[in-house]
C-alpha cells in the first residue's frame, strides 16, 4: 500500500508543472499564437522567483514566502512572454522563430544575470526548501485519500488543480473564453463582430506567460534545491502534453497525468521490487514515458483538434 | 520622360537585408550588455567578439571546425522547413548519426582508407532511420511531428547512452572509445594552412552538401514537389503529388543531414567522444537558429552556420576580458528574434519600391 501512496505522490510532482504549463500553452494557441517559448518562459519565471526566495529566505520562510514567489514567477513569466506577443502579433513575425529566440535567450540571460548579481559569481541559485507540507490539517487524516493527496505535498499541487478548474471555466463558460477561441479559429469573423483580435491574442499569450512562469517555479521547488538556468526540457514536454491533450483542458490534465505516471515509473522503478526484478535495463525504463506517449498518439491522432488559425499572424486586410 | 533617381530594386534581396539588419541590432545590443556589465572593458570585449576569431590561422580554422556540424543540422532543419515540417528533432538524429560513426570507427578497423567513408555513410543512415519514425507517424498516422520529434530526442539520447555502454564504452572516463585513426576524415592539407586547429575535410563536405541541397530544392522536379506540399498540401495533392511519400522522403533527407552532422563532428579527429550523460545534443537546437538565420535557404544556412561559429569562437576569447561567454548566446538570441521581423522589413522595402514606381507614372 505504501508503494502506491508513494507512486501517487511522485506522480503529482511530475504532473502538476507539466499540466500548468500546458494549460498556459493552451490559452496562447487557442487565441491563435503558437507558443514554443514555454521552455524559455519557465526558465525566466523560475529564475526570478528562485532569486526572490534566495534573497528573502533570511526574513521569510514557509508558505508565505512560496506564495510571494509564485506572484513573482507570474509577473516575470508574463513580462517575458510579452516579447513573444509583440513579435507574433504586432510584427507579424514567424512565431516559431521568435519562440526559438526566447528559448535561447532565457537560459543565457539567467546565467548572465545570476553571475552578475550573486556575490559568489556562480550561475546556480541556492535555496532552502521550507515549503514541503508533511500533512495537511484535517484532510491529511482522512484514511486512504488523506495519505494519497494530503501528505508529503506542496500548496502548488492544489494551486495546479485550481488552475485546471479555473482554466476550463474561463475557456468554455465565459465571454472571454468564447472570444479567445474565436480568435484562434476564425479571427476575421471575430473582428467582424467587434472583438479586438490583437487584444485577445495579447491576453492569450500573457496568460500562457503567467502559467509557464508558475510552472517553472513549481518544477524547481518540488524537484531540486537550486536553480541552474534550466527546467530539464519540461517546456518542450508541456508542448507535447498540450498537443497530446488536443488543446482541451481536461484532456491536457489526462495527458499530463499519463505522462507524469510514466515518468514516475521510470524514475522509481528501482524501488519497486516487482519492476526491478524484471530482466529489463534501466535505460528502457527511462525511455518508457516517451515511447508510451508515441504509441498512444498513434491511436489518438487521426483527427487533430488544433485551433485553425494558430500560427497565422492576423492581418485585418486579409479575407 | 525625365529620368529620376530611383532606388535599386531591393525586394528580392529583402531576406538577406533583414538578416543583416538583425545581425546589426544583435551586435548593438551586445555592446549595450557589455557596457552594463563592465563599462571599462566593454570595448575590449566587443573587439574580441568581432575580431577574436580572425586573429590567427588557428582561430579561422576553428571557426570552420565549429561551423561544420551546425551547418549540417541547420540544413536538416531548413530542408524540413521547406516542406512545412518543423524538425525540432535534429538533436536526436544528430546523436544517432554520431553513434553510427563512432561504432564503425571503433569496430571495423580493417577497412583501411575506406574506413572514414563507411563510418560517415553509417552516420547518414542512422540519422535518416531515426527521422523515419516521426516521418511515418506523421504521414500515415497524422501524429504531430513536433511532439514526436521531442519524444525521439529523448528516446535517442537514452538509446545512444545505452548502446554506447554496451558496445563502445570506456568505463573509466564514462564515454565512448576513441575511433581508429583511419576513421578520421582526411585533413586534406588544412592542418598546414590552419595549424593548431581542428579543421578537416568535413567543412568541404558541408559546403558541397549545401550546394547539393540548393540544386535539389531549386532545380529538380522532386524539389519543386516538396516545396509545393509545403505551400499548399491540398493543391499539391490535386496536382497528383503524393504528399505522404513526400513527407517521409523529406524527413529521411533531413535526418540524413543531421546524422551526417554527427558523423562529421565525431570523426573530426579532434578528441570528441560521446559522453554517457542525460543531456540532449545541443547541436540540433543550434541548427534551428542557424536555419532560421539563413531563412531556410541552403546557401543562407551555410553562411549563417559560419557566422554563428565566428561569433562563438570570438566569444570564447571574450572571457579573457572577464566577460561571461553566455553574452554570445544572448546576442545570437537577439539576432534570431529580430530575424523574425523580416516580414516588416520586406514590407518597408516593398513600399519604397511602389512609391518609386508611383513617381514614374
Amino acid at each position: 500500500m505504501s508503494t502506491i501512496f508513494f507512486l501517487i505522490q511522485q506522480t503529482m510532482f511530475f504532473t502538476i508543472p507539466l499540466m500548468v504549463v500546458a494549460l498556459g500553452g493552451m490559452f496562447s494557441e487557442r487565441s491563435g499564437v503558437i507558443n514554443i517559448a514555454l521552455e524559455g518562459i519557465m526558465i525566466m519565471g523560475g529564475f526570478f522567483s528562485i532569486l526572490f526566495i534566495n534573497v528573502m529566505q533570511g526574513t521569510l520562510s514557509g508558505q508565505l514566502l512560496l506564495i510571494l514567489a509564485i506572484i513573482v514567477a507570474t509577473i516575470s513569466g508574463a513580462a517575458f512572454s510579452m516579447l513573444h506577443a509583440y513579435a507574433a502579433i504586432n510584427m507579424k513575425a514567424d512565431q516559431t522563430i521568435s519562440g526559438t529566440a526566447l528559448n535561447m535567450l532565457a537560459p543565457a540571460l539567467s546565467i548572465f544575470m545570476a553571475r552578475m548579481i550573486q556575490p559568489s559569481g556562480v550561475q546556480q541559485i541556492q535555496f532552502t526548501n521550507t515549503f514541503r507540507i508533511e500533512k495537511v490539517p484535517v484532510f491529511g487524516d482522512i484514511p486512504v485519500i488523506g495519505e494519497m493527496f494530503f501528505q508529503n505535498t506542496y500548496i502548488t499541487t492544489y494551486l495546479g488543480v485550481a488552475i485546471l478548474i479555473i482554466s476550463a471555466i474561463v475557456l468554455f463558460k465565459t465571454k472571454f473564453g468564447l472570444r479567445l477561441r474565436a480568435c484562434g479559429e476564425h479571427p476575421q469573423a471575430a473582428d467582424a463582430v467587434g472583438v479586438s483580435v490583437y487584444k485577445m491574442r495579447y491576453s492569450g499569450v500573457a496568460i500562457s506567460g503567467m502559467l509557464a512562469g508558475i510552472g517553472g517555479l513549481i518544477f524547481v521547488v518540488t524537484t531540486s534545491t537550486n536553480f541552474n538556468a534550466n527546467v530539464a526540457g519540461y517546456g518542450f514536454l508541456a508542448l507535447a502534453v498540450l498537443i497530446f491533450g488536443q488543446w482541451n483542458p481536461y484532456r491536457i490534465a489526462g495527458a499530463a497525468l499519463f505522462f507524469g505516471f510514466m515518468k514516475t515509473i521510470s524514475a522509481t522503478y528501482s524501488s519497486i521490487p516487482l519492476l526491478y526484478n524484471l530482466p529489463i535495463t534501466g535505460y528502457f525504463y527511462k525511455m518508457i514515458p516517451y515511447i508510451a506517449t508515441l504509441i498512444v498518439l498513434v491511436f489518438s491522432s487521426k483527427k487533430s483538434q488544433s485551433p485553425k488559425a494558430a500560427g497565422i499572424p492576423y492581418d485585418q486586410g486579409a479575407r | 520622360m525625365k529620368k529620376k533617381f530611383s532606388l535599386p530594386d531591393f525586394t528580392n534581396a529583402a531576406g538577406p537585408i533583414s538578416s543583416i539588419v538583425a545581425i546589426l541590432v544583435g551586435l548593438l545590443s551586445g555592446i549595450i550588455i557589455l557596457l552594463i556589465s563592465n563599462p571599462a572593458r566593454a570595448l575590449d570585449g566587443f573587439l574580441w567578439i568581432i575580431a577574436g576569431s580572425l586573429m590567427s590561422p588557428k582561430d579561422i580554422g576553428n571557426v570552420l571546425y565549429y561551423a561544420t556540424p551546425i551547418i549540417m543540422t541547420g540544413l536538416s532543419v531548413a530542408f524540413a522547413f521547406r516542406t512545412s515540417l518543423f524538425n525540432i528533432g535534429a538533436s536526436g538524429q544528430f546523436i544517432m548519426g554520431a553513434y553510427g560513426a563512432v561504432l564503425v570507427g571503433v569496430k571495423l578497423q580493417s577497412l583501411g582508407s575506406f574506413h572514414w567513408i563507411v563510418a560517415l555513410l553509417t552516420s547518414i543512415v542512422f540519422g535518416a532511420l531515426w527521422a523515419l519514425i516521426p516521418g511515418i507517424l506523421k504521414a500515415y498516422f497524422n501524429v504531430n511531428e513536433v511532439i514526436s520529434f521531442i519524444m525521439t530526442n529523448y528516446i535517442g539520447m537514452y538509446l545512444v547512452n545505452s548502446m554506447v555502454r554496451s558496445t563502445v564504452y570506456h568505463k573509466l572516463t564514462n564515454r565512448s572509445l576513441p575511433v581508429a585513426e583511419s576513421a578520421n576524415i582526411p585533413k586534406i592539407g588544412f592542418d598546414k594552412i590552419f595549424p593548431g586547429s581542428s579543421v578537416n575535410g568535413g567543412i568541404v563536405i558541408a559546403i558541397l552538401i549545401s550546394i547539393l541541397i540548393y540544386i535539389l530544392l531549386n532545380k529538380t522536379t522532386f524539389g519543386f514537389e516538396l516545396k509545393a506540399c509545403g505551400f499548399n498540401n491540398d493543391a499539391s495533392r490535386y496536382a497528383g503529388i503524393n504528399a505522404k511519400k513526400n513527407i517521409v522522403i523529406s524527413l529521411l533527407i533531413a535526418g540524413a543531414l543531421a546524422g551526417m552532422g554527427g558523423g562529421l563532428l565525431y570523426l573530426a579527429g579532434s578528441g570528441k567522444y560521446i559522453y554517457v550523460e542525460d543531456i540532449i545534443a545541443p547541436e540540433g537546437f543550434t541548427g534551428i537558429s542557424v536555419a532560421l538565420l539563413g531563412m531556410s535557404h541552403p546557401i543562407g544556412t551555410l553562411f549563417a552556420g559560419l557566422f554563428v561559429a565566428y561569433i562563438t569562437v570570438g566569444g570564447s576569447y571574450m572571457q579573457l576580458s572577464g566577460f561571461v561567454p553566455e553574452i554570445i548566446d544572448i546576442i545570437t538570441a537577439i539576432i534570431i528574434y529580430f530575424a523574425a521581423f523580416s516580414l516588416i522589413i520586406r514590407n518597408v522595402l516593398y513600399k519604397l519600391k511602389t512609391r518609386n514606381a508611383g513617381d514614374k507614372s
